[in-house]
């Protein structure tokens, strides 16, 4: 065999291996990430559609934030305007999350059957904040 | 100042404009003067830009708010050194700041490029002059200028972010606009070569350091972007996988497959349209990762100022990508390999088994990266990938490249003999094996990390073993002492043994990131007095005690500090603060106003087996009753040990002078001697 073919084998595998390894990773690590309301239409289309890792973006309702602080618990509601969910999470918040008017929050983990979001992971970011009050001053 | 700041940015465009068309006319060809107008249309471009920048960096330090950039990323109250970094802390500024180090950087390759490039360089001016017009023109017209004025004028600046507001905060992004930046003077030679059909490796000697220059920037500023995220960000670790870390990881990944790749080009006259599809390649990444931030098509940890921006990049990536793809076309036969791949046991092979790796890795990173994207296109639903999709993925690929650092090095170019694989890797592979099984006799037992050590252990005897051979020969030649002939060994292969260098950075990363498979983290909410253990995976039992919070005013901030007195296996092992802080501006009453959130300063004792990382995550309303979250993270320091190493082996690779000139200084000279003895051979 030339050595050519035998390094074209060689590649064909290493390409090949690193294909399999990321559709395998997609297969077994991906998850769904919805707004509130695409998790509503899926839990009514499809009712096993709980207790599934996923992520939910939605803004944190003003207000709804309670904090358990003994254990570290935090409970709050996030909204995309049409649908709403109840959230609990234990762990530290990162400082982005705060009781400011529209945080913006990606949650991470499951919808239990109870309808509470039982979260694992939480990132906040205050994305419109900034920029809206730029163009305030910009129009002033 | 906006005045002349923005006549500066017009002169600038229209500098570049005239160079650049004057550049792809050709008209410079046998005409000298036309071409040295190319060249010093790249020097008034830098000219102009270098005044812009003074421009506004006089409005920064006179605080004068009416200018928008300098208010919405200043105040009175911001210590003089994060001035001097708000230039780039925002989007203007830092398109400002790519224009100016960008014509610099043009500069610099028009005046320190030797001569006998000459036929390449009004293309290279031609191509940088292009890419710092794209760049002042969306300044100019997309709403970005940094000169835009308010209407009014306030008082106060709104601040800096606190997060920004660190040390390595100053040095970190101009480390990676740097990097992200210098790739294009690289691509430029590699559109002159194939604009002006010089395909020998003149364009790769000519631009050979400035790849290398971009590779080093570029490492140091992914190493210092881990050390702030680490320092900074207070979620316990220093790579997560967040799409803006992954976008300054792609060029990178590609850009070491290229200084690989290359000397097989180099020795060998192989992989010449691999080389140029890599050079292009790493450029265009470049580009999209400045996209991917601006755009905030994809979510990120890293909330930059989201603008119609984005767009403009995505356009020019796809200008470029088309461009330059179509050129290497039009060119492909002139590419042709001189030789083939003799064996499959060489160093060819192996590095081309290397190249293969890196750009699996860069292609599997973006894959995840723009999943998210690619799925909602495709399927409808977005589906995410996050860390456990990258270390699933990249944890066997990085393996595999940390085993082709030991085994390259080690192997013949074109063919090796089995004579030589039994001399050359007996010890190596004996150091590996004698590693791992110290390592599990210790009671390692989880795969990947116990492989990855073993593998180093591989490595590290590689690199000891070329050392040591090159020094014993030269003693035994010169009969020089060691340390002289490991110096000279090192100052006369500058090139091979700072790549060797460099893999003994990689291995100690490795080692690290390996390490942090064995983290533990506790979170609770302690009063005063209270305390909790937590065991560490080196076997030691460490209490954190909570002493107490206290507050206090200082520069421009609040500050809340819990104490944490800390014992390791009953023995006192002293104090460790974590602080809240809340920055202020003062307004226009003269009164203090809040500004930003709060922001968490992590407490961090560093050691050479583990980091103690301690979150003080707040009080509870208001008493002395704190909640924490206790870190203890295994070989941390050695990340920034690699860092080190890597600039050290970097700068060694790139240093002036040294191997490679003054063997082809040599080889020209004998050369010289051959046509001389034909000549008189033909007159006699």
């Amino acid at each position: 065999m030339k050595p050519s073919t035998k390094f074209l084998i060689g590649a064909v595998l290493i390409v090949g291996s690193v294909g399999f390894l990321i559709a395998q990773g997609v297969k077994e690590t991906g998850v769904y990430f919805l707004t509130p309301t695409e998790l509503a239409a899926k839990t009514t289309s499809d009712p096993t559609f709980y207790d599934v890792g996923l992520k939910l973006g939605a803004k944190v309702v003003p207000g709804s934030i309670k904090r358990i602080a003994a254990v570290q618990q935090v409970d709050f509601v996030v909204s995309d305007g049409a649908q709403q969910y109840p959230v609990t999470y234990r762990g530290i918040v990162p400082d982005t999350f705060t009781d400011a008017n529209d945080i913006e929050v990606i949650v991470e983990g499951r919808l239990g059957r109870d309808g509470v979001f039982h979260a694992t992971e939480v990132f906040a970011k205050c994305g419109s904040r900034y920029e809206a009050e730029l163009d305030k001053a910009a129009k002033a | 100042m906006t005045l002349l700041g923005n006549f500066a940015l017009w002169a600038a465009l229209l500098f570049g404009i005239w160079g650049a068309a004057l550049a792809f006319s050709n008209r410079w060809q046998d005409r000298p003067e036309v071409a040295r107008s190319v060249t010093r249309s790249v020097y008034a471009v830098f000219a102009a830009c270098a005044v812009a920048s003074i421009a506004l960096w006089k409005g920064i330090i006179a605080h004068d708010f009416n200018i928008e950039y300098v208010w919405a990323y200043t105040s009175r109250n911001l210590p003089s050194g994060y001035l001097f970094s708000a230039f780039w802390a925002g989007q203007k500024g830092s398109l400002l700041f790519w224009a100016v180090v960008l014509s610099l950087f043009a500069a610099l390759a028009q005046a320190m490029t030797p001569r006998r490039y000459a036929p390449l360089m009004p293309y290279v001016a031609g191509v940088t002059s292009a890419v710092t017009v794209f760049f002042i023109a969306v300044m100019l017209f997309s709403g970005a200028n940094p000169f835009e004025r308010l209407p009014f004028t306030p008082a106060d600046g709104r601040g800096l972010n606190p997060q920004l507001q660190n040390p390595g905060m100053m040095i970190h992004p101009p480390m990676l606009y740097l990097g992200y930046i210098s790739i294009t003077i690289p691509f430029a030679f590699a559109m002159a070569a194939l604009l002006s059909r010089k395909l020998d490796t003149g364009w790769i000697h000519a631009m050979r350091r400035w790849m290398l220059v971009s590779w080093l920037f570029l490492g140091i500023g992914i190493t210092l972007g881990m050390w702030w995220a680490y320092v900074e960000l207070g979620w316990g670790g220093y790579w997560a996988w967040d799409p803006v870390e992954n976008a300054s990881l792609l060029p990178w990944l590609t850009m070491t497959a290229f200084l690989h790749s290359v000397m097989i080009q180099e020795k060998r006259g192989m992989l010449k349209r691999w080389n140029l599809s890599l050079v292009v390649g790493t450029f265009l990444l470049s580009i999209f990762g400045t996209f991917i931030t601006r755009s905030g098509v994809i979510a990120s940890v890293h909330s930059f100022t989201q603008s119609n921006v984005g767009y403009y990049f995505l356009a020019f990536l796809f200008l470029i990508a088309v461009g330059s793809y179509t050129l290497l076309y039009t060119r492909w036969p002139l590419l042709e390999a001189d030789v083939e791949l003799e064996s499959m046991v060489s160093r060819e092979a192996a590095f081309l088994f290397n190249n293969l790796l890196f750009v699996g890795i860069a292609f599997s990173v973006l894959w995840g990266t723009l999943f998210p994207i690619l799925s909602e296109a495709v399927r409808g639903t977005k589906i995410t990938v996050g860390p456990p999709f990258f270390n699933k993925v990249n944890v066997p690929l990085g393996l595999l490249l940390l085993a082709l650092t030991g085994i390259g090095p080690l192997i013949a170019w074109r063919k090796a003999s089995m004579q030589n694989l039994r001399r050359q890797f007996m010890l190596p592979v004996a150091t590996g094996l004698v590693v791992a099984a110290v390592l599990a006799a210790l009671g390692v037992r989880e795969l990947a990390p116990l492989m990855t050590w073993g593998l180093a252990g591989f490595v590290g005897g590689t690199i000891t073993q070329e050392f040591w051979r090159g020094t014993r020969a030269r003693i035994r030649m010169y009969g020089e002492s060691v340390p002289m002939a490991l110096g000279r060994l090192v100052g006369r292969n500058r090139r091979r043994y700072g790549g060797y260098i460099v893999h003994l950075a990689m291995l100690v990363y490795f080692v690290a990131f390996a390490g942090m498979a064995f983290k533990v983290q506790r979170e609770a909410t302690l009063k005063p007095g209270e305390s909790i253990e937590l065991r560490s995976p080196f076997g030691y039992t460490y209490t954190f005690t909570h002493v107490g919070i206290s507050q206090f005013k200082q520069l421009n901030r609040y500050v809340s500090a819990a104490t944490v007195e800390v014992a390791r296996d009953g023995k006192p092992d002293g104090r460790i603060i974590s602080e809240k802080r809340q920055h202020f501006t003062i307004n226009e009453l003269g009164t203090e106003e809040a500004s930003f959130e709060p922001s968490t300063e992590v407490g961090i004792r560093s050691g050479l087996r583990e980091d103690v990382y301690i979150v003080f995550a707040g009080a509870v309303n208001g008493t002395e009753e704190a909640v924490y979250r206790f870190n203890i993270n295994p070989l941390v320091w050695w990340v920034w040990a690699g860092g080190f190493i890597l600039v050290f082996g970097g700068l060694i690779t790139m240093w002036p002078g040294g191997g490679t000139l003054v063997t082809s200084r040599r080889s020209a000279e004998a050369g010289y001697w051959v046509e001389l003895a034909a000549a008189r051979a033909g007159t006699e």
